[in-house]
């Protein structure tokens, strides 16, 4: 015979300003099984869980039911509570009269009888709860990590430094990610390499972090501490064991103007490249699109063309014939650092709810570029050699007006949010131009300038007071040629005037985006994303780090438009994660997964196809003497991760879901 | 090709010449023109700025008896009444409680498949047959394509390309062999209903596209609008009081353009209307000495 | 249990602006937003009108920058939605600003908020000619439309000759342009009597269902 307690809860004022939680209390110990019920004002304060212990003590209760908020919150705490008085944790649950109830009502009478309600339907599967035990299952202790860029770099040194092995994963040919592409970095106008290549050649040379460049993550199965992941290393062409970065396969490349990716296309590279001088690892790849030979190939050539780069390495390490190869990891954790893009203005746009600025001209103006442009021109590595040049004509520009607030902040293009990165390095290009071309105008077209953080808007303040920027409220409604000069039609909401005028060279400020391809990355790894393709954090606040598939953590701009300090605080948060994680051999997980009944189930594997997870399996059933006598569903409860899917799917009704069996569910249903 | 009319009041009175050259091309397009019976006036700014009701039901009555006559597609060559037909096609789509007011108001069943159509957009389309017809190729002829507000905006009824870089008046153009400048001013107000209430106005706006297509290198401007026309052409010569130059930018309509590729005389296309002389830019077309005189001669016996 | 929405998919964030309301629905229940809408401010108004939110303009200026006739305000198309959310009732509507916008529609296509100040500003005439029969508006401007709106019931087309008259009649400056007729006259561009069309009891019957609706609309 059941012996149920009901704890009902206040909240403070947050249920009881709604509900009558006395009448509540009173309600509950009239129903069948309940031998026990009270009210109190904060169910979750010490005093609150030590009635609940004493009760299961003294009226030795087989069940405990908290009426309070929703079991996200105070589970846990409510769970070890009724196990510090001996009861089964699972034999514990919490009815939600705050979220489903007192917060979203008004009428007290009407919550109050919903409060009940709410509280008998739980009562009533609490009376039929078993006891669980939770599930071991040991933890492979390696992590992978998505992205080099200085959030994977970050967080892959700090595991690595914390005793674990780590994989690290980069798509590109090098390490480094869009930080090495920075001349300068905010608040402080130190340079962006020299601070980056120390971190790159550290993780070059970590005897537990392997480097794996020029490679992308195919699959992943498993769970949480036993993933299996699959990497797909590209063909580089060229031998990396043979290869000593020499270069020479470089100077006899003859195909020399491809717009260089690292140069944000102002700068050219050969077909045979190592992206930029200080790459990580220093082994050039070949561009097979692009190539001369591999073009021949494509089109059906038997003789083989040019082969100019593989008379001239002396360690014959150009390999053509080099195929993609694919590699299959068992990892513990994850990071996910895969970065951000820029958003392009053209009118091609890789998402179906973005659009172009026609008004901006598609980013067929050849002097209106974007910020990563700028920061080629003003690095001393770029193209320019650190000279500011305007592209068109290498003329040095006069007045340079800079736009902040290209796609961000702007529905109507397709995105909402603030690329928060802007304000900043928009006032450090004011700064490094000024700083370059003392008789210059730079002019900033703004909605609002955004500078919160250590420095940063003293940063700003700097740049307006002492280096001369002059920054307008408003935004631009259309750019347009007139002569050599860009004709910028703006308006100053400050002064209330309308406001033309023509440049040798703008800046965009275009939005930060996620990488393309990450919607398909995140599908293989099962996390979620949101409509612009950023990764959603399990929790915006408490879990800022951890992704909502267990196991898998995120770092920097793939979560959200993030700078340098913040990229590296998530990733040595994510990374302590992943320590906190291999700090166990084993891990305890919930035990509602998917049991199936071995006697009643026909082998009809619907439950297979439905899952959303591949948990099940299939198990051969044999007599004594060895003979399979049917074929039926099994499932792993390392990967189950109780969504019950199975179970509502089930022609024969023999899935269960532990915790939340027909039997449990039916009877609440029916107390209503 | 069978296809509604609705010609629209200007295209009676200021902008006959549209009209005209429009009836005059046709049939070298295969192109039949059915005028909509008893047809009312599109109830253009006025009713647009002062009753939303009758903004549609003006329309719409126009509408019903268009669909009513059988018509797949009407055509309304003025940017205008395009404008605002084609709203109310799509106001009565996107808003289904307007219906019953509507009906109310007209006394019929407001229109639900008629496709309305600009100049722009069906020249546009006939663009391969308008190059094989081509009778005097526009070789090398600069021109300004000029679309103004009402054909590229707002973009739910822009049916020329998209609203910040359409194309459609360009194909047209080059259709015919001429070739499009590439200029700033192409989809800025020329100014539009305040010829007659805010003269100043219109002509600082209209200026700034004369002077910008000029400075293009255009010879002559295209429009597919009577306001645009007139704002463009009939003022031009108190745009050139203002900016000291001369009043010389002979301003199209698309439909004449098309008909002096396809060889028809200035009189079929009305140019002896116009304000700007298109004399020089005719005779420069057929090229022979002499031709600017008769070209002159035949514009200035319309006139 | 873990989550089960949003494994390896997009999620939805939760809407915050408010649901959109089809033009002409004046209930906005399904909206979750708690600004303002069933009151008598002019952001309420535009609202239920339209189903736009004044609030969303973050007064940005790139309609202003944009705008033809900006340099002839007193009221930019970011001024007016300013005015709009602080209920700047008679300094708005007074104004001749409103009046001279061209309905062009380079805010709207260029709004980044989806503000559609075109729209806004449509709606705010309407509500200034209905309230006292165009009283609110400038003269001239108010001229031409009732000449213009008038030419249309009477004849059910525009006759340009007599519109141009007309207006000059309400306005008085009979003389301005009138150095232009003959000019127009000589090139046919001007028809000297109007075209009346059959169905004119059907174009009656139009102007009055829509002034009846108006009215009815105003009464609570």
């Amino acid at each position: 015979m059941a012996r149920i307690g009901v704890f009902v809860c206040h909240c403070g004022e947050n249920i009881g300003r709604t509900v009558d939680c006395a009448q509540v209390a009173e309600a509950c110990g009239s129903f069948p099984g309940v031998v026990h019920s009270v009210d109190y004002k904060y169910m979750c304060s010490d005093p609150g869980q030590l009635q609940i212990k004493e009760a299961i003590k003294e009226k030795g209760l087989t069940g405990v039911v908290v009426a309070a908020c929703s079991p996200h919150m105070h589970e846990k705490t409510f769970r070890k509570a009724a196990a510090a008085a001996g009861l089964n944790p699972f034999l514990c649950e919490m009815a939600n009269i705050r979220e489903h109830c007192s917060w979203i009502h008004e009428d007290r009478a009407r919550a109050t009888a919903k409060a009940i309600d709410l509280t008998r339907f739980i009562v009533e599967k609490v009376k039929r709860n078993q006891p669980l035990v939770p599930i071991s299952i040991p933890v492979e202790r390696r992590a992978l990590v998505i992205g080099a860029g200085i959030a994977g770099i970050q967080a892959a040194l700090d595991i690595a430094d914390g005793g674990r092995e780590v994989i690290l994963v980069e798509k590109e040919p090098s390490i480094g990610g869009h930080m090495s592409q920075l001349s300068e970095t905010f608040p402080t106008l130190d340079c962006s390499q020299c601070i980056l290549t120390p971190r790159m050649v550290e993780a070059f040379q970590h005897p537990r972090i392997k480097l794996m460049t020029y490679s992308e993550v195919e699959s992943l199965e498993g769970y949480i501490g036993n993933f299996a992941v699959t990497i797909r290393k590209k063909a580089r062409s060229v031998d990396d064991e043979l290869c000593n970065g020499c270069g020479d396969c470089q100077s006899a490349c003859p195909v020399k103007k491809i717009p260089s990716e690292f140069d944000a296309g102002l700068g050219k590279r050969t077909a045979i490249y190592v992206p930029f001088p200080q790459a990580v690892p220093n082994i050039p790849v070949i561009d097979r699109e692009r190539c001369t030979r591999f073009k021949a190939m494509r089109k059906g050539k038997k003789k083989e063309v040019c082969g100019r780069c593989l008379k001239a390495c002396g360690r014959e390490a150009i390999d053509f014939a080099q195929e993609d190869r694919l590699i299959t990891e068992k990892v513990g954790a994850i990071v996910f650092a895969t970065g951000y893009q820029l958003y392009s203005i053209g009118e091609e746009q890789p998402r179906e709810h973005l659009s172009g600025y026609g008004e901006y001209g598609y980013g067929e103006i050849p002097d209106v570029i974007d910020g990563m442009q700028f920061e080629r021109l003003a690095s001393a590595s770029g193209p320019t050699g650190g000279r500011i040049e305007r592209p068109s004509d290498g003329k040095e520009p006069e007045t340079v007006v800079f736009l902040q607030c290209v796609g961000s902040r702007d529905p109507q293009k397709g995105i909402d949010y603030c690329s928060k990165l802007c304000c900043m390095y928009i006032a450090k290009h004011t700064m490094l131009y000024r700083h370059k071309v003392h008789h210059g105008r730079a002019v900033v077209f703004y909605m609002d300038v955004r500078a919160g953080g250590k420095g940063y808007d003293e940063f700003v303040r700097r740049a307006v007071e002492e280096d001369g920027a002059e920054y307008v409220r408003g935004r631009v409604s259309r750019l347009y040629r007139a002569g050599d000069k860009v004709r910028v039609c703006g308006f100053d909401t400050l002064s209330g005037e309308p406001l033309e005028m023509d440049a040798d060279m703008v800046v965009m400020a275009t939005a930060i985006q996620p990488q393309p391809g990450i919607e398909s990355l995140a599908q293989k790894l099962s996390v979620s994303y949101d409509k612009s393709g950023f990764i959603n954090e399990a929790h915006p606040k408490l879990k800022p780090v951890e992704t909502n598939t267990a196991g898998i953590y995120v770092a920097g701009a793939c979560q959200a438009p993030r700078d340098i300090p913040d990229a590296v605080a998530m990733a040595s948060a994510a990374a302590s994660k992943v320590l906190g994680l291999f700090s166990n051999e084993e891990l305890e997980r919930d035990p509602c997964v998917a049991q199936v009944d071995e006697t009643t189930c026909s082998g009809c594997f619907h439950c297979e196809r439905v899952c959303p997870y591949g948990a099940v399996e299939h198990l051969e059933v044999r007599d004594r003497g060895g003979n399979l006598i049917k074929v039926i569903a099994k499932v792993n409860q390392g990967v189950c991760q109780g969504c019950g899917t199975c179970q509502a799917t089930c022609p024969s009704k023999s899935v269960e879901l532990l915790g939340f069996t027909d039997a449990q569910i039916f009877a609440a249903i029916n107390s209503l | 090709m069978k296809l509604g009319y609705f010609p629209g009041c200007s295209l009676h009175a200021t902008a006959r010449e549209f009209d005209e050259s429009l009836r005059a091309m046709a049939p070298r397009l295969d192109l039949e023109l059915d005028e909509v019976e008893d047809w009312a006036c599109c109830g253009a700014t006025s009713a647009h700025n002062t009753n939303h009701l009758l903004s549609v039901s003006l329309p719409a009555r126009t509408l019903a008896i268009s669909e009513a006559q059988g018509h797949e597609s009407l055509l309304a060559p003025c940017a205008a009444c395009y404008s605002r037909l084609a709203y109310a096609r799509h106001a009565l789509e996107a808003d289904p409680s307007l219906c019953d007011p509507v009906k109310d108001a007209i006394g019929r069943e407001p229109p639900t498949t008629v496709q309305v159509l600009s100049i722009v957009r069906l020249l546009a389309d006939l663009a391969p047959r308008i190059r094989e017809k081509v009778a005097t190729a526009l070789d090398g002829v600069q021109i300004a394509c000029y679309y103004g507000c009402l054909l590229a905006r707002p973009a739910e009824l822009n049916d020329v390309g998209s609203v910040e870089a359409p194309t459609a008046m360009e194909d047209v153009v080059k259709a015919v062999g001429a070739t499009p400048v590439v200029w700033n001013q192409r989809l800025e107000c020329c100014g539009g209903g305040f010829s007659l209430s805010r003269k100043a106005s219109v002509v600082r706006l209209s200026r700034s596209i004369v002077e910008d297509a000029r400075a293009a290198g255009a010879a002559a401007l295209v429009v597919a609008c009577p306001m645009c026309h007139l704002n463009l052409d009939f003022r031009q010569k108190a745009i050139a009081r203002r900016s000291g130059e001369r009043a010389d930018m002979p301003v199209f309509f698309l439909t004449q353009l098309v008909g002096l590729a396809l060889g028809m005389s200035a009189t079929e296309l009305g140019l002896g209307r116009h304000y700007v002389s298109t004399a020089d830019f005719v005779a420069r077309l057929s090229g022979q000495e002499g031709a600017a005189e008769s070209a002159s001669e035949e514009i200035k016996e319309v006139g | 249990m873990p989550p089960l929405a949003g494994q390896g998919r997009c999620l939805e964030s939760v809407p915050w602006r408010g649901a959109p309301v089809s033009p002409g629905e004046t209930t906005l229940e399904v909206s979750v937003s708690h600004n303002d809408h069933t009151g008598s401010t002019l952001a309420a108004h535009v609202r239920q009108v339209t189903g736009l939110n004044p609030a969303r303009c973050y007064q940005c200026g790139k309609c202003s920058a944009g705008c033809p006739m900006a340099a002839e305000m007193d009221f930019r198309p970011h001024d007016v939605l300013r005015l709009i959310q602080q209920d700047k009732r008679e300094q708005l509507l007074s104004g001749e600003s409103l009046w001279l916008c061209l309905t062009c529609e380079t805010c709207t296509a260029r709004c980044p908020n989806e503000c559609d100040p075109a729209r806004v500003i449509d709606t705010l005439r309407e509500m200034v000619w209905r309230d006292n029969g165009g009283a609110g508006a400038p003269r001239h401007i108010r001229a031409f439309h009732k000449s213009f709106l008038k030419q249309i019931r009477r004849s059910g087309r525009i006759f340009e000759f007599g519109l141009v008259a007309g207006y000059k009649m309400r306005t008085g400056s009979l003389f301005s342009d009138v150095g232009a007729v003959p000019g127009m006259l000589k090139r046919g561009k001007l028809a000297l009597t109007p075209t009346r069309i059959k169905g004119l009891d059907e174009i009656r019957r139009i102007f009055d269902k829509c002034a009846a609706a108006e009215t009815d609309a105003e009464e609570p």
